[in-house]
């Protein structure tokens, strides 16, 4: 995997909820895709167009809490900004992420988006590298 | 769930006794089946819950259990005021998140004369789905008013009738709220949100009452065969969700240094006598009365709608009840009354008769228990028993419970298809996305009838009636 965009998001299966999970050559990537995969739970990312950036900015020394909590200032914007996102810049140095994130306010028609994400949960939160050296960063959201 | 781990105590009674760390035993009220299909993740997390500090009596499963954050969605653990904790897990993040029933006095053939016109007016009127707003609009001081107040501060503000309140649990008003302990962010976050629906499994139900189990109790609560009523599913909105996130992680954060060990990060908690529990309950009780206010203002809506369709309409509540929560109640314990902090996540509170938090009409036959279903199924009313004060605190189940993930319903079932399926049934269904139907279907859910079936055995609440819906709105 040379290409720089060789990251890629999933879901995975939890009974109640659904689980988020982001992996990339770099740990920012892993966030950035992790991202992506929250925006899928609402909507097909395809059908936002990356209008206008926001910033956001989380620090904490857990990697994996500093994972929550990036998802969930995402969360907070998109519920208080009433926007969906489809791009991130992410960089993560020292347990301190910096983000810009492109969206655009919430078209209900256009985007059809099919549920609201009430918060990142600490349930199957990992951040960690895999053997192929590939980092992989998840979580259950509550839905 | 693998029932070699369990003892059998009754046909709906098992037990998981206690090991390792466990302080108290593990008790689940279901039938051999629900048991069955129940994750092997319940089993575990109610072992877990039954490790925390001053935990009484039992780790509690209701019949529709399943795998949740920390604690199962419907689990119930009290704890002691001096020793015990009290968790953000397991209140969860919906806060409050509830439901109430209210009788229409109309017929069903009443709202065949104008169903699709009803259904238009109640989706058009009550905003339903992702990135809609309210109408009210509240200024820094009406956030705090609303945040202490409750239903009873919608009632002031005109937005709900006054006689409701005797018929919401601590009277619409839940005491103890501290609105100083709720961030700037979960305020933000509910300014533009008050009188929403929210989605995912929550929604508003025009519904029938197909079937009467119980003819004196169900007089009581003023429900007769091929009644009309209106259900409302929702809770605290972007500010309990907030809440819940925030005391999350400064719960985990904290836990050490209060000598708690945590075998789940979701299990979070803090001592009840600590700065951060005592904040945590005054944010979490605020995040109470912004469900209870959210669930006023959409009755006010929903009036509205019923009363320019069928002029003269009064909707009078039956009972408006909440699953995630932790309250200080009185519970008798060993014989003797002693002052709990009751977590309820994903359970209903079902005092039986004689109980003194019951409004004094429906005093002598217990709580209205409302049961949500699916869209495409029924819900159930139950009453609260004197037998289940006993068995769970008086505690029952809260819905059907997912079986299905929601990735799996989407292979599974299309919107649009759902849609007109249910449609042909005479149930009329209204959401912005067919995803979010799909997600929904009935089928990604287990057999409510089963679980209200358990929960009727077990004790833990009598059945009352059934109710199928005739129209379903979805965030």
């Amino acid at each position: 995997m040379t290409d720089t965009r060789s990251g890629f998001w999933e879901h995975f299966e939890h009974p109640a909820d659904i689980g988020v999970r982001g992996v990339g050559d770099t740990l920012a990537e892993a966030f950035s895709q992790a991202a992506m995969a929250l925006c899928a739970i609402i909507t097909n990312p395809q059908r936002v167009r990356p209008r206008q950036a926001i910033t956001i900015h989380c620090e904490e020394p857990d990697l994996e809490l500093l994972l929550a909590d990036w998802l969930n200032a995402l969360i907070f914007e998109m519920a208080t900004r009433r926007m969906l996102f489809s791009r991130f810049d992410v960089t993560v140095e020292d347990g301190c992420l910096r983000a810009k994130a492109w969206g655009e306010p919430v078209d209900v028609p256009r985007h059809r988006p099919a549920v609201e994400v009430k918060g990142a949960t600490y349930t199957e939160l990992r951040v960690y590298q895999d053997n192929r050296g590939h980092w992989v960063a998840q979580c259950v959201v509550d839905v | 769930m693998d029932m070699s781990r369990l003892q059998q105590v009754s046909d709906s009674e098992w037990q998981i006794p206690p090991t390792g760390k466990m302080r108290v035993p593990g008790v689940i009220y279901a039938d051999r089946t629900l048991i069955e299909e129940m994750d092997d993740k319940v089993w575990e997390q109610m072992v877990n819950v039954a490790t925390l500090p001053g935990i009484v009596r039992a780790s509690y499963a209701m019949p529709d259990a399943h795998w949740g954050y920390g604690f199962p969605i419907g689990g119930v653990a009290a704890f002691d005021p001096e020793d015990g904790v009290v968790s953000a897990g397991g209140v969860g993040f919906d806060i409050s998140c509830g439901v109430r029933t209210l009788h229409t006095g109309l017929t069903p053939a009443q709202i065949l004369t104008a169903q699709q016109r009803l259904a238009d007016a109640l989706y058009h009127r009550i905003p339903a789905g992702v990135g809609s707003t309210g109408n009210l609009h509240l200024t820094p001081r009406e956030m705090d008013a609303m945040l202490s107040g409750g239903a009873r501060w919608a009632v002031e503000r005109g937005q709900g009738e006054a006689a409701d309140l005797a018929r919401i649990e601590e009277g619409g008003c839940m005491p103890g709220a501290d609105p100083a302990q709720v961030s700037a962010h979960a305020k933000q976050r509910q300014k533009d949100e008050m009188g929403t629906l929210g989605s995912g499994n929550h929604y508003l139900e025009v519904q029938r009452v197909t079937d009467i189990y119980d003819a004196d109790i169900a007089a009581a609560f003023g429900i007769k065969q091929d009644d009309v009523k209106v259900s409302i599913h929702c809770g605290s909105r972007g500010l309990g969700h907030q809440i819940g996130t925030e005391f999350l992680k400064r719960m985990v954060v904290t836990a050490a240094s209060h000598g708690i060990e945590l075998p789940d990060r979701e299990l979070a908690c803090a001592p009840i006598t600590s700065t951060l529990g005592q904040q945590y309950l005054g944010a979490m009780r605020a995040g109470i009365n912004c469900a209870l206010a959210n669930r006023e203002i959409i009755t006010h809506l929903t009036r509205g709608v019923f009363a320019d369709i069928f002029p003269g309409s009064r909707l009078d509540l039956l009972y408006d009840v909440s699953h995630n929560t932790c309250k200080e109640e009185e519970q008798i314990v060993d014989g003797q009354p002693r002052r709990l902090f009751v977590h309820r996540k994903g359970a209903t509170r079902a005092f039986g008769p004689g109980h003194p938090a019951l409004p004094a009409d429906l005093r002598e036959v217990g709580q209205p228990v409302l049961i949500g279903g699916t869209m495409g199924t029924a819900s159930y009313i139950l009453a609260g028993t004197r037998t289940g004060m006993d068995k769970a605190f008086g505690s029952a189940c809260h819905g059907a419970g997912r079986r299905m993930s929601r990735r799996q319903a989407l292979r599974t079932w299309r919107g649009r298809q759902l849609k007109d399926e249910l449609e042909a049934q005479g149930v009329l269904i209204r959401s912005p996305s067919g995803r979010g139907i799909a997600e929904e279907a009935p089928g990604a859910y287990k057999d409510v009838e089963a679980v209200v079936r358990a929960a009727h055995a077990a004790g833990l609440a009598r059945r009352v009636a059934k109710l199928v819906p005739m129209i379903c709105i979805k965030g």
